[in-house]
């Protein structure tokens, strides 16, 4: 059973258990325009909620990503390196930047669901 | 209306731009499309490479000369050699500043009665105060702003025009001539800031919109906004002024030796040409140069380049991906003794040092048309 949830980061997390899958969303990868470079984290690296943990650069800017939990990182995406466009062409799927452990199920509750961040983009644009 | 549209002026073609779905920004006290909805930097990159691609450059100042002293006037405030300029023709230069740093760069037309020349939209209230207060004797200065101005660049951009112009199809690179193109007066130059063929056309902002459209109307040529703008001209090693050159940088640092002429260069006879002059006869004590990053991340405006031993001996200045080049590409500032093609240095990405080297620019060859 999945389970995505949404930050104010833009931001999407599937969660499978206790461990969640987390990329961008569809509103920010057309904010950010074709991404040209993806620097994922290391495997083990610890993350704390709010803290950079990843970045993305369009042709024209770089970006940071903010882990929207606490945990370690079990997996990373290692295939944007080669094909960073995945970001944009299929960013809520081929275009995963990592998998967390989560170490706090509790702040999943502080994320949204898929109406409240849709609420969200609109009051945003 | 939000603040930033209140703040910000327009240019004739802002309607156009939000119908074929520009994102507007704000850009030196304009409103302008950094890239459009359907395509995006790499697509609007790439038609200019290929194709045409058309850019609405109407925030950039022009301005007319007049006066039988005119040259000799504008001699004074820039470096370039006005006197032998013959008409027709246009040359790029820059104001200098007493000390020998850029006040703006800007292309110089000599027309049969007037010098025309175009300036930087953030600099051009200042460029236009500094002339009224120096142009010395019968010269006198008239603002253009009932113009507009659009580049037309890419290797289809002849064909483009020759549907009205044959004869636009063999000017040579750095030349203006006077068109009816789609039945609106146009002053043409074959120049741009691509590194492609390529046209700038300046007509009355009323006919603007028409104008733009009759040339979309043609399959070759498509939109293109500032962020591809940027992207083409850093592939093509050209300084983005308020960037890679500023009033604290000279023509010599920033490798514009090639745009002082000789007669001017012995002369002198422009602001800080003593410092300009000493530094051609005894080098530069920094060097703008290209940089390849090794690997795909960008390297921005702003990283500290290093030596072996971690000592800092420059900055970049103009740094992104480069979507002909297909990865990323910078240009900076190196002290000489670093400057030369082929050196290794280390740019400071996010506390790693990432190696980059030292190339000859450009990084995409220049096509222009010499005829």
């Amino acid at each position: 059973m999945s389970d995505v949830k949404f930050s104010e980061d833009h931001e999407w997390i599937r969660v499978e258990g206790d461990v969640g899958t987390i990329g961008i969303t569809v509103f920010a990868q057309q904010q950010l325009g074709d991404v040209v470079y993806v620097e994922v984290p290391e495997v083990g690296t610890a993350v704390e909620k709010g803290g950079e943990v990843a970045v993305v650069e369009s042709v024209k800017a770089a970006s940071e990503l903010y882990a929207p939990l606490d945990g370690e990182v079990v997996e990373s995406n290692g295939g944007l390196a080669d094909d960073p466009a995945a970001v944009n062409n299929d960013p809520e799927g081929e275009g995963w930047f990592f998998k967390m452990k989560i170490s706090d199920a509790g702040q999943l509750d502080e994320l949204m669901d898929a109406a409240a961040y849709k609420a969200f983009v609109e009051s945003q644009s | 209306m939000t603040d930033q549209d209140s703040q910000n002026k327009k240019t004739a073609l802002y309607a156009l731009h939000v119908e074929l779905g520009g994102k507007m920004v704000p850009f030196a006290g304009y409103m302008l499309p950094v890239q459009y909805a359907d395509a995006g930097i790499m697509l609007e990159h790439q038609r200019a490479r290929d194709s045409a691609a058309l850019f609405d450059v109407s925030h950039m100042g022009q301005v007319r000369i007049t006066g039988a002293d005119r040259v000799a006037a504008l001699e004074a405030l820039v470096p370039a050699d006005v006197k032998n300029l013959e008409v027709g023709k246009t040359r790029y230069s820059f104001f200098t500043n007493e000390t020998g740093g850029i006040l703006d760069d800007l292309m110089i037309t000599q027309a049969a009665d007037c010098l025309i020349l175009v300036i930087n939209a953030a600099c051009k209230d200042a460029d236009i105060a500094h002339m009224r207060a120096k142009l010395k004797g019968d010269a006198q200065l008239e603002v253009l702003d009932d113009l507009s101005l659009l580049a037309l660049q890419g290797p289809k951009s002849a064909e483009v025009l020759a549907q009205w112009a044959p004869e636009a199809t063999t000017m040579p690179f750095m030349s203006t001539r006077d068109f009816t193109l789609a039945g609106v007066n146009c002053r043409v130059s074959r120049s741009g800031y691509s590194g492609e063929d390529g046209y700038e056309i300046a007509m009355k902002s009323d006919q603007a919109v028409a104008f733009a459209r009759a040339l979309l109307e043609h399959e070759s040529v498509s939109v293109s906004g500032l962020g591809a703008r940027d992207s083409l001209r850093l592939e093509a090693g050209l300084c983005l002024y308020g960037h890679d050159i500023d009033t604290t940088t000279t023509p010599v640092e920033a490798g514009l030796t090639w745009a002082m002429q000789k007669r001017r260069r012995s002369e002198g006879g422009f602001p800080g040409a003593d410092i300009i002059q000493k530094q051609l006869a005894d080098g530069a004590p920094r060097r703008l140069v290209g940089l390849k990053p090794e690997g795909r991340a960008p390297c921005r405006e702003g990283t500290e380049l290093t030596d072996d031993s971690g000592r800092v001996i420059g900055k970049i200045t103009s740094g992104g991906f480069g979507p002909t080049a297909g990865g990323p590409v910078a240009m900076g500032y190196l002290e000489s003794a670093f400057a030369s093609p082929g050196t290794s240095v280390q740019a400071m990405v996010r506390g790693k040092p990432r190696p980059c080297e030292v190339v000859k620019m450009p990084f995409v060859a220049h096509s222009f048309y010499r005829g």
